[in-house]
């Protein structure tokens, strides 16, 4: 450490310095400027933020003409780390052969990581942009199939955010 | 005294009260105003026109919100602190002189002001502003939490400290004007010019004293959120938080209007110049006391501008520095005001 300089209190600040009256006005200045600078404040119920694709909202799954993508296989409840996923299993006489008689998403319990969209082989659950959560009591907190399902139409800008990435 | 008077007089302290507790309200609405300009935000906007009435929606709910005492504090004293400090910062507001004579009444002249006349108007501002140490003091020690009593306790000593150094800033413009009648100080400015020209460092340490004395930032260390949650009114919710909140506000202005009084000339509009004689006004004339009035006002609304200014700007001070300020760099600054006030003062005479 021999090229250290060192400085004493005298040197390290000048008297104007040291005295603080005209660096606080420097300061006070600054603030001042800034009262007059555009504001970043959105008016939210009126002004709404449009989320980009790559947005993680509240998962939804997929529903196409004949139903829901999903094929019930319970990757996406055995990966998701809050354990927030409840899927049971029924099977039919379609192509597809098996679907979720029941689906359920706990959304006291979802924390958004998406991992449920990654594993799933059919890209059946896909992050929404939806993110405007509430509910009155816990039960409401608990998202069936009724609510989850989506029209894979307003579901393109992530499906394809999706394709994209992977 | 009469019934009249007495019944004007109670009507004046009426008024004071309202007008005290309203521009509380709207303090606290530019307080929320300006920090959001500052940080490039908006503010309250939503109740009432540009937020005109959040501060009346915020004491409608402190009214409704459970009054929390805790276990182990002394109830009575614990009621008693918000009690003490509101009371104290409402008695300072009777000898601001808010306006001159406005209406007479049985060859009595009544104006904006419970006794603008009185002859120890000074030195009865710095005994009250000397009792409000008191309200903080107990609230901080009879709620029996330790942070209270931290803020508490750094209020007492910031206070004492400070008060002194206020004490004496104020004697130059004693000095010079020869008398602690608020309304003959504000006559003399008039007549000679403002006293933050003949005596500006006076008036810089009384405006860095009287923001410690409120408790202001960079001197807030008695509620200091970061270390202390809330200071000495920690324990405090419901309306008696809101009153130790509301004394906060009131000490803000009444310390705005002393200092408007005592160093910026009052209600005199502009320095050096007769204004009645330009507008050809009779200097007790209604029209004129009506201006005069609105200077005044404008005058502390301003410096209540800048104390709002400086708290958004500047970060706090600490312990030491905050007492190495008051007693090693103020106190000596003051007493050499007076020494030199007293010395020129002296030889001019």
């Amino acid at each position: 450490m021999a090229n250290v300089k060192t400085n004493t209190e005298a040197q390290r600040m000048t008297f104007w310095e040291r005295i603080y009256l005209p660096e606080i006005a420097r300061g006070l200045g600054l603030t001042f400027r800034q009262m007059f600078k555009p504001t970043f404040t959105r008016q939210y119920p009126e002004e709404r933020w449009i989320p980009e694709g790559s947005y993680r909202g509240r998962p939804v799954l997929v529903q196409e003409e004949e139903g829901e993508r999903c094929v019930a296989c319970g990757l996406c409840s055995r990966v998701c780390p809050a354990l927030a996923i409840e899927v049971r299993a029924a099977e039919t006489t379609q192509e597809k052969e098996r679907y979720p008689e029941k689906f359920e998403i706990n959304m006291l319990r979802c924390i958004y990581c998406g991992f449920c969209e990654e594993v799933c082989p059919e890209e059946a659950i896909v992050m929404s942009k939806d993110y405007e959560l509430v509910f009155g009591s816990q039960e409401e907190g608990i998202f069936g199939k009724d609510k989850l399902l989506v029209p894979v139409s307003q579901l393109q800008e992530r499906l394809e955010f999706l394709r994209q990435w992977r | 005294m009469n019934l009249t008077q007495f019944l004007i007089i109670t009507a004046q302290a009426g008024m004071l009260v309202n007008m005290m507790l309203i521009a509380a309200a709207y303090m606290v609405l530019a307080e929320r105003k300006v920090s959001a300009w500052i940080q490039n935000r908006l503010g309250p906007n939503r109740v009432g026109w540009w937020g005109m009435l959040q501060s009346f929606a915020d004491v409608f709910k402190l009214y409704l919100k459970e009054d929390i005492v805790p276990a182990a504090a002394d109830y009575k004293f614990h009621a008693l602190a918000p009690v003490i400090s509101i009371a104290v910062a409402i008695t300072v507001y009777a000898v601001i002189p808010w306006s001159g004579p406005l209406i007479e009444i049985d060859g009595v002249q009544y104006g904006l002001a419970m006794a603008p006349d009185m002859n120890v108007a000074l030195l009865t501002i710095l005994a009250m502003t000397s009792v409000g140490v008191y309200g903080v003091a107990l609230a901080g020690w009879s709620s029996n939490s330790k942070y209270s009593l931290m803020g508490g306790l750094r209020s007492a000593a910031q206070m004492i400290s400070y008060e002194l150094s206020m004490g004496l800033s104020i004697i130059g413009v004693v000095l010079i004007c020869g008398s602690l009648n608020l309304v003959e100080i504000i006559q003399y400015q008039t007549a000679n010019g403002w006293n933050v020209f003949y005596q500006p460092l006076a008036f810089v340490i009384f405006f860095v004293t009287a923001l410690a004395e409120t408790n202001r930032a960079p001197f807030d260390l008695p509620e200091a959120e970061p270390e202390l949650v809330g200071g000495y009114h920690t324990e405090y919710s419901g309306m008696k938080f809101g009153l130790l909140y509301l004394a906060e506000y009131g000490n803000m202005l009444a310390s705005s209007a002393i200092m408007a009084t005592l160093f910026l000339g009052g209600w005199d509009p502009v320095p050096f110049i007769d204004e009645a004689a330009l507008l050809g006004l009779d200097p007790y004339s209604l029209p004129m006391v009506l201006i005069q009035h609105g200077v005044f006002v404008g005058k502390a609304a301003t410096l209540v501008f800048v104390f709002i200014w400086i708290r958004w700007s500047l970060p706090r001070f600490r312990y030491d520095q905050l007492m190495n300020l008051g007693w090693k760099i103020l106190l000596p600054l003051s007493l050499a005001n007076i020494t030199i006030t007293g010395i020129v003062l002296l030889l001019l005479n």
